[in-house]
């Protein structure tokens, strides 16, 4: 019925003619319906899915009518990063240098079933298994490409999940809780930095099995 | 399959010409040449300088593993048209080394930087031999038969624990990393140093030339991309810059380098086709169409008189939508920021809105297989293309044209950048609408038809000057031609069957090697499939009209602006998803 029933508080009621001119609310209610209404994505695309990105932000689809009109190729104004496609291991290094130069509050949506989970190319010798091995996701989109009405229901989805944030238990407000995430390195095959005790024991690990089988993957264990 | 294949005349006149040094494939279903190593680049200096084969259209590799042996084929034709020449080399397999082209056709360049990538074959004499796809220091060559990738399973799909009654397994679960990973042994990550971009910076710093003036102005190496709103994706431009000027420029890909020919090897060859949608994503029914008549020509099958109408029909429209975006986007690099695309944006999404009710998806079409199409087109989606082709369409392509074309920015901004002669595009195996603003009126559908389109009428469209602008004005002539193709095919289209014979899901391909290759909307779209009889391909090689066109971009960019280095590459329209695979 009003305007601005998305922010007033219930359970507090405003005389009727006053309903349009005045909001009584929280200091955690206004923020975050503020914060919501204006998620700014980075202009970031991969692959197929940043096509299906343009078309939602094209004039048929539109989500600047949901306050995400302003995409930023500049990851320090974003607050939200679309990883719109197969994320390689070549890019990955560059993903993750992006998701750290982004200032918090930051949310990651995994946009396509590449960017989930590795999708159609999973298998693939370059491919990332799903961007959430590296940096923490908020919202998965299913799709391959996920249409644009897919993408406008995962950035509503990632708004819901805003709202419902609280500032006392929010990361970015206490000290100490913002960890970067390491860099992956190039080597033979990428390597996470916090791997690498892990990667130095298998690697060292004496030869179990005939020489001729050693390259083989997937020995049990 | 005849035991004595039918040579044409070019192979006895080599024959003729290098007695020795020349033997004819024999393997049935194989087709060409085999050059002795040694002459390779005698033999192909004479193809170039006295026998008119100026354009290199595809070079790759196959691994003949187990056998010790590596082949290296070469696809050649004239500019001018006419018949295919096609060569093989032989290496061996555990010290590969075949003489490079790079000095005779410069569109070897990247090419042989994959197969050297890919297969690990050295080429004597290239210049700049450097991983083209991964980077350096990867551990391996990927595309060799004997190596497996982390995520390993079997040889052939569809795994086994992908079955109904299969265990279920997640191929993580089996890593030890429990990632898509796997090391050398003996590999200590905490004293590993980084390789990776070292070299491109070396070779940067090495093509600068030398300071000759008195001046001393300082130089500026800038990385343009991976992550950059003017490359179209994932592309990376290492430039050295004096001031605004270019002076040298090193193209860096592989940031989407998703294995579409390894696990390409993997798939049956039915199972391919949605991959290669996803190839040049802007263009997927064009894509179809390339690799459904490689297949069928191993196969030897016809689609009907209405499949091939649908096909053209659809492979126009294609072409229509990826070259109204491209000029929107090109429009986007000038700086009119998105404005003129979303002019180009609607009318694109009217012709997905088509494809989606064809096909079943918007930009994934998967909708050609082999033999035909994968279903009909409804009357009600008849109406709508004839409705686009008829009223919409040659409307608004006037309006872009009018609000467009003689536009002052957009003239001055364009005119005598990037320019490319013809002679340089050719060589540079230039193709598509890069190549026809060059002046060289060479469009597939004409010099090599294949579908219907030798009973189609319709101009090639060419321009002379080689710039940007030519560039922007072939794509908006292609647009009109492809329209005027569309209205033929939707008087013309006959009734009938879809698909010639029964929809079969595995195909039995007989052995042999097949190159087909389509007029894309980027260019010439060619896929180079081998087939040993098995369920799936042994090769499957995609020559992509983008990487072609990036091995130009070196050349166009050097000397000029920065800011006209993003027009360029604008003007070029890569799709990233093509350039890498």
């Amino acid at each position: 019925m009003e305007a601005n029933q998305d922010i007033n508080r219930p359970g507090i009621e405003i005389p009727a003619e006053l309903r349009q001119q005045v909001t009584i609310t929280t200091l955690e209610r206004i923020y975050n319906w503020g914060r919501s209404n204006s998620m700014w994505p980075m202009m970031f695309g991969l692959a197929c899915c940043a096509i299906e990105m343009i078309c939602t932000a094209a004039s048929r689809y539109d989500f600047s009518r949901f306050g995400m009109e302003v995409m930023r190729p500049s990851p320090r104004q974003a607050d939200v990063m679309i990883v719109a496609g197969t994320v390689t291991k070549k890019m990955l290094p560059p993903i993750v240098r992006l998701y750290n130069q982004m200032s918090v509050p930051k949310y990651v949506i995994a946009m396509g079933s590449c960017a989930s989970g590795g999708g159609p190319f999973k298998e693939g010798y370059n491919v990332v298994p799903g961007i959430d091995t590296y940096i923490p996701v908020d919202v998965y989109i299913a799709g391959c490409p996920p249409t644009p009405q897919g993408l406008l229901n995962g950035l509503i989805t990632l708004q819901n999940k805003v709202k419902n944030e609280s500032m006392k238990e929010a990361g970015w407000y206490s000290k100490g809780k913002e960890v970067e995430v390491p860099i992956p390195v190039l080597g033979p095959d990428v390597f996470d930095p916090r791997k690498m005790d892990l990667i130095y024991e298998e690697t060292h690990k004496p030869l179990e099995i005939p020489a001729e089988d050693a390259g083989t993957e997937g020995e049990p264990q | 399959m005849s035991d004595q294949p039918v040579l044409a005349p070019i192979y006895n006149e080599l024959m003729a010409e290098f007695p020795q040094q020349i033997e004819i494939e024999s393997r049935p279903g194989f087709k060409g040449v085999i050059v002795n190593s040694s002459a390779l680049v005698d033999v192909v200096t004479y193809l170039h300088d006295k026998k008119g084969y100026d354009y290199l259209s595809n070079l790759t590799a196959v691994d003949d593993y187990p056998e010790d042996q590596l082949e290296v084929i070469y696809h050649l034709f004239k500019s001018t048209g006419g018949e295919i020449i096609e060569f093989k080399v032989f290496t061996k397999r555990d010290e590969p080394v075949v003489p490079s082209l790079y000095s005779i056709y410069r569109g070897a360049d990247f090419q042989e930087r994959e197969v050297w990538d890919m297969f690990g074959i050295k080429f004597a004499g290239h210049p700049d031999l450097r991983r083209l796809l991964l980077w350096e220091g990867f551990e391996g060559h990927p595309l060799r038969k004997d190596w497996k990738e982390p995520f390993y399973e079997e040889d052939i799909k569809p795994y086994k624990n992908r079955w109904p009654e299969g265990r279920g397994e997640r191929i993580e679960n089996r890593n030890p990393f429990k990632d898509n990973v796997q090391y050398p042994r003996d590999f200590d990550p905490k004293i590993y140093e980084p390789e990776a971009d070292q070299s491109v910076y070396k070779l940067l710093q090495s093509q600068i030339p030398q300071d000759t003036g008195d001046l001393k102005v300082e130089q500026l190496v800038v990385n343009i991309g991976p992550q950059h709103p003017s490359t179209h994706g994932v592309f990376r431009m290492a430039a050295v810059l004096e001031g605004e000027k270019v002076l040298a420029l090193k193209p860096v890909i592989g940031y989407l380098h998703r294995n579409h020919e390894k696990i390409g090897e993997r798939n049956t060859f039915l199972q391919n086709m949605p991959y290669t949608d996803r190839l040049d994503y802007l263009s997927s029914m064009s894509n179809n169409f390339g690799y459904a008549i490689t297949v069928e020509k191993l196969l030897g099958i016809q689609p009907p008189e209405r499949a091939e109408f649908l096909r053209v029909m659809m492979a126009e429209l294609t072409r229509i939508a990826s070259h109204s975006m491209a000029i929107g986007f090109l429009l986007n690099d000038l700086g009119a920021f998105f404005t003129p695309s979303l002019y180009a944006l609607e009318e694109r999404e009217l012709i997905l809105d088509i494809f989606e009710s064809v096909a079943g998806s918007r930009m994934m079409c998967n909708y050609f297989r082999f033999g035909g199409v994968v279903r009909d087109i409804t009357e009600d989606d008849f109406n709508k293309v004839k409705y686009m082709v008829e009223e919409r369409l040659p409307r608004k392509i006037d309006d872009l044209d009018r609000y467009l074309t003689e536009n002052e920015i957009v003239k001055m901004r364009c005119q005598g950048v990037g320019v490319l002669t013809a002679e340089e595009a050719i060589n540079y195996s230039a193709s598509g609408p890069s190549l026809r603003a060059s002046g060289v009126p060479y469009d597939i559908r004409k010099v090599d038809p294949y579908s219907i389109y030798d009973r189609l009428e319709f101009d090639v469209c060419y321009q002379n000057h080689g710039d940007v602008y030519d560039r922007y004005l072939v794509r908006l002539a292609e647009i009109r031609q492809s329209l005027r193709i569309l209205k033929q095919v939707i008087k013309q289209i006959p009734d009938g069957p879809i698909q010639t014979g029964k929809v079969q899901y595995a195909v039995r391909v007989p052995p042999g090697e097949a190159y087909g290759r389509v007029e894309g909307p980027r260019g010439e779209l060619g896929y180079y499939v081998v087939s040993d009889g098995k369920n799936n391909p042994k090769r499957y090689h995609v020559r992509s009209p983008s990487l072609m066109s990036t091995t130009s971009l070196e050349k166009m960019c050097v000397g000029g602006k920065i800011a006209d280095a993003v027009t360029i590459l604008g003007a070029v329209d890569v799709v990233l998803g093509e350039v890498d695979r």
